[in-house]
């Protein structure tokens, strides 16, 4: 299918809006990486690759305490889960294209991609790109996230230790986590995650933070489905 | 872990990312997903970073108002302004000035 440029323009512009959270989000990582040791340029490049924050800044973290491999692989595997109910819930609707097309898609499909695609496709006729429009709202986010890195990760070169950059990873943390406990059961996972997390703090190659997410997610299903039956 | 482990590191990343976002938009209606695995996706986002924020604001910056160190007092701040505002920059913004003021004060 040819590229349609006003439908990529069009998302693009839907797009924008959602670089106010981008930049600085983007900038912190940057400054964050280097506040713990990483290279300016290797930040740069995984802003670029992974181009997913909170794995990012979670990957960023577990390096600096010095964390086995396998452990930020298995953390950046759970962090991004929601991107596998991203993709399922989308498939439907890109089935027509190919196979390098669906693949570009999914290397863009974060939350703001995922949120204004499946907001605008049930409005959209069939003749309405919908690659063109996911491409241009990931595009511009991509090319404006690794930039604020960059410049992040220049800034924090700069900024003196005393300064206590490190401190902006919780606070990142705590940023995209307050807003998201809506509900009882999403409460108790984080409570309940984040009391073991600090329990088992002391286990080696930070082995406590994936037992601590298990039991937090463990405890969310449960609690719903008490909840549940509770109200049948 | 040296600069061609990051590297390496950051690109089993990468392709892991891509893996899990790929994964139902590429292999299309030929998978389909348990219901309790769906209902569990749910709770992800919040254990996950709840696990990762909980000891990082437990951890001992050596300062301390009392028995409270400051970086837990920022954080609570933070909180309370992550709760209002639901504003990364806010959250950001007010979690280090109440950490720089706390430091200052007491330090």
């Amino acid at each position: 299918m040819s590229f349609d440029r006003s439908t990529f323009v069009l998302g693009v512009r839907d797009g924008a809006p959602m670089l106010v959270g981008a930049i600085p989000f983007g900038l912190i990582t940057g400054v964050s990486a280097v506040s713990v040791g990483l290279d300016p340029v290797a930040v740069v490049y995984m802003s670029a690759t992974v181009f997913a924050g909170a794995a990012q800044i979670a990957a960023i973290s577990l390096v600096g305490t010095g964390a086995a491999m396998w452990v930020v692989l298995l953390t950046t595997v759970m962090i991004n889960l929601r991107h596998v109910m991203y993709s399922a819930s989308l498939a439907p609707w890109l089935g027509r294209y190919t196979v390098g097309e669906r693949l570009a898609m999914a290397f863009v499909l974060i939350d703001q991609t995922y949120a204004l695609s499946i907001l605008r496709y049930p409005k959209e006729g069939t003749a309405f790109s919908r690659r063109d429009y996911i491409l241009g709202i990931g595009a511009t986010t991509w090319l404006v996230w690794v930039g604020a890195t960059a410049v992040g990760a220049l800034l924090g070169a700069q900024v003196p230790a005393a300064w206590q950059l490190d401190f902006a990873i919780p606070l990142l943390f705590l940023a995209l986590l307050v807003p998201a406990l809506r509900s009882r059961p999403t409460l108790l996972a984080a409570l309940t995650g984040g009391s073991t997390a600090l329990a088992l703090a002391g286990l080696p190659f930070n082995l406590g933070l994936v037992l601590a997410a298990l039991t937090g997610i463990a405890a969310g299903a449960l609690a719903e489905s008490w909840q549940t039956r509770s109200e049948a | 872990m040296t600069t061609a482990d990051t590297l390496l590191l950051f690109s089993l990343m990468a392709l892991v990312t891509l893996a899990q976002r790929a994964s139902f938009i590429v292999l299309g209606d030929r998978v389909t997903m348990p219901p309790l695995l769906r209902r569990a996706l749910a709770y992800v986002p919040a254990a996950v970073l709840a696990a990762i924020v909980t000891p990082a604001l437990f951890r001992e910056s050596g300062v301390g108002v009392g028995p409270v160190d400051v970086r837990l007092l920022a954080g609570l701040v933070a909180a309370l302004v992550a709760w209002r505002t639901k504003s990364i920059i806010a959250t950001f913004a007010t979690g280090m000035v109440a950490l720089w003021t706390l430091t200052y004060l007491v330090g």
